[in-house]
């Protein structure tokens, strides 16, 4: 038979790293490199489960290991986060669309991330670290419920040494007793005296829960973003990954082929797509 | 190309001498309906069924399929894809065919359909006997369609049987004795072409499907589909009986020692519950009415435009094998070109 696209190869788990109560990172070292781009998911295989995708969070210009960053809330998820370093997974891709620097470049780019949301979105961080100069302003707003649902938490200071080429802001929903930061969802740190932005000719690339994205691309449009130039990313109900199972539809789309990553004007006529 | 005139007897030792040679699957008569299924013997080929019970797809893409098999986390290929013959499948089965090839073959190939795909030789019989829901003619698909490797016609006492591939010259080398199709039973068989176009509009699709695409996206709150979707039961029986419904699931089967197993797919169905749940039970078409809607914005939407083919071949098998009487291709898309 011809090369395969349903088979994976195997990769070991190398480390893993809490990130909050129920999101890990996974370091993978797959037997062959992934060469993904940011934005590009890849699907997980555990034998005997099965598969889920999920989009690597580390620099894509690493070739022989990958990060992925795994929130727990289903049996895939739920059974890799009880697997230890030198446990092996089945990793299938690169699949799908990645972002497209290349339309980012000259451009102020606007980064906004809720939850695990943030993950696909440090793939893109890095991505434009590596050319930072390329682009006019990097900016990143980034938001959870609780200062304990903050992924990469350790690094958010100094945004991994790249603190000062981005203006960032964090916020929470609610406030612990340790957060001296911004409290409200993420939309109010996009309201103007907190953000300063080329609406009308940067990009915003926002992921995050559905309702998340929902407000957040209300709120772009609002501060004058145009539909072509806001990216969302449309994960939902990924499984062959390869346009062929027919479960990721998305209007004339599938999510798997056609994206994940959408402009908003593409989506914007169909229904439901916050759901 | 081949084209012979044969008896039905010299038809039948043709096709007795193909199960000789290997596997045959035919239309066969079950109980008081037709289904394809492995050939023992030529005497129970059936050309004049009016319409199997599944389509042929099941021997492209089979209701449960081994694609990989693990064994201590390494996954390998596997496929039991061997020649075969395929006979009797009427022009509108051929016309879903096609579909199906272009869907598995367009943008990433995927080499277990195509691997049984290309291991079978199919011939295609024209129409003798018309289901009462058929309405292949309004779709284009009532006569022999592109892609098939022969074509079988019978006109009057005779069978025309021609050769449209190589693989079909390969086939009909047994008939090379037979006499050559000669000119009055070739008109006939051009007049029972129209014949046949004719008899299977009668129930008539009122909408040229090139410009269903149009119509559906204006569609998307017409009354019919919380109307009809009302009564649907959510069964599945439309997409198990459709000819190019081929959407899958993927499932692990492990053995006693659960590092060890297959990965299988196996055929879904968009108006099953569970069509769109995925991981922490989140359904993303939980209403009936979106899931009917959802069936037919993909045949006279979705897939048109990818391949550029109405993806509802007119078989009418989803009008018959409703329990709530609601699938009715022609019903719906009539009602959505009737307001517009």
């Amino acid at each position: 038979m011809q090369p395969d696209p349903y088979a994976p190869m195997p990769a070991a788990i190398v480390d893993v790293f809490a990130e909050t109560p129920n999101i890990k990172t996974f370091r993978l070292r797959p037997e062959a490199p992934v060469p993904f781009r940011a934005g590009q998911f890849v699907e997980l295989s555990v034998p005997g489960l099965g598969e889920a995708p999920f989009t690597p969070s580390s620099a894509p210009s690493v070739a022989d290991t990958m990060e992925i960053t795994i929130m727990r809330v289903g049996l895939v998820t739920e059974r890799l986060h009880a697997l230890k370093p030198g446990a092996v997974v089945g990793v299938r891709g690169p699949l799908g669309k990645p972002y497209p620097l290349e339309a980012m470049r000259g451009r102020e780019v606007l980064v906004v991330g809720g939850g695990v949301g943030l993950a696909p979105l440090r793939a893109l961080l890095f991505a434009l670290f590596e050319d930072v100069t390329a682009y006019r302003k990097i900016i990143l707003r980034y938001g959870a419920r609780t200062p304990s649902d903050l992924v990469y938490r350790g690094a958010l200071d100094d945004l991994w040494g790249m603190a000062d080429a981005v203006d960032a802001m964090l916020t929470v929903d609610r406030r612990d007793d340790g957060w001296t930061g911004h409290e409200g969802v993420v939309t109010t740190i996009l309201e103007p005296g907190r953000l300063t932005c080329d609406a009308r000719n940067g990009v915003a690339v926002v992921c995050g829960p559905p309702i998340m994205m929902k407000f957040t691309t209300v709120k772009l449009l609002d501060l004058g973003y145009a539909p072509d130039r806001i990216y969302l990313s449309m994960e939902k109900n990924m499984s062959c990954g390869i346009g062929k199972c027919g479960h990721c539809r998305l209007g004339a789309y599938y999510a798997c082929q056609d994206g994940p990553v959408f402009t908003f004007d593409k989506v914007q006529g169909l229904s439901r797509i916050w759901d | 190309m081949i084209r012979k005139q044969v008896t039905r007897q010299a038809l039948d030792a043709w096709v007795d001498g193909l199960i000789a040679a290997g596997r045959v699957v035919g239309a066969q008569k079950k109980g008081g309906r037709y289904a394809f299924d492995d050939l023992r013997r030529a005497a129970d080929l059936c050309l004049d069924y009016d319409v199997t019970i599944l389509p042929p797809k099941k021997y492209f893409l089979p209701p449960k399929e081994d694609i990989l098999r693990f064994s201590d986390g390494r996954y390998e290929s596997v496929s039991d894809a061997a020649p075969f013959t395929l006979l009797g499948v009427h022009p509108y089965d051929m016309a879903a065919i096609a579909q199906m090839d272009k869907l598995f073959a367009q943008d990433n190939r995927d080499e277990h359909y195509l691997a049984r795909r290309e291991q079978a030789t199919v011939v295609v019989c024209d129409i003798e006997r018309m289901s009462p829901n058929i309405f292949a003619a309004s779709v284009g698909t009532a006569t022999a369609a592109d892609g098939c490797d022969a074509l079988i016609t019978r006109v009057g006492r005779a069978y025309v049987i021609e050769s449209h591939t190589a693989k079909g010259e390969r086939l009909l080398a047994g008939l090379a004795g037979a006499p050559d199709a000669d000119a009055v039973t070739l008109a006939r068989r051009e007049q029972l072409w129209e014949d046949n176009a004719r008899l299977m509009s009668r129930r008539e699709l009122r909408v040229e499907p090139r410009r269903l695409p149009r119509l559906l996206e204006d569609a998307y709150d017409h009354p019919v589909w919380e109307e009809k979707a009302s009564q649907c039961f959510a069964c599945g029986s439309c997409n198990l009986v459709c000819p190019t419904c081929y959407c899958f699931d993927v499932q692990d089967d492990v053995e006693w020692d659960p590092s060890r197993g297959v990965r299988r797919r196996v055929w879904d169905g968009c108006m099953l519950t569970d069509f769109a749940t995925v991981a922490g039970k989140h359904n993303f078409r939980k209403n009936r009415a979106d899931r009917y809607r959802h069936r037919y914005y993909r045949k006279g939407k979705y897939v048109p435009e990818k391949i550029g083919d109405f993806s509802c071949v007119g078989c009418g098998r989803c009008v018959s094998a409703c329990v709530a009487r609601i699938a009715d291709p022609v019903e719906v898309y009539n009602r959505i070109a009737e307001v517009q």
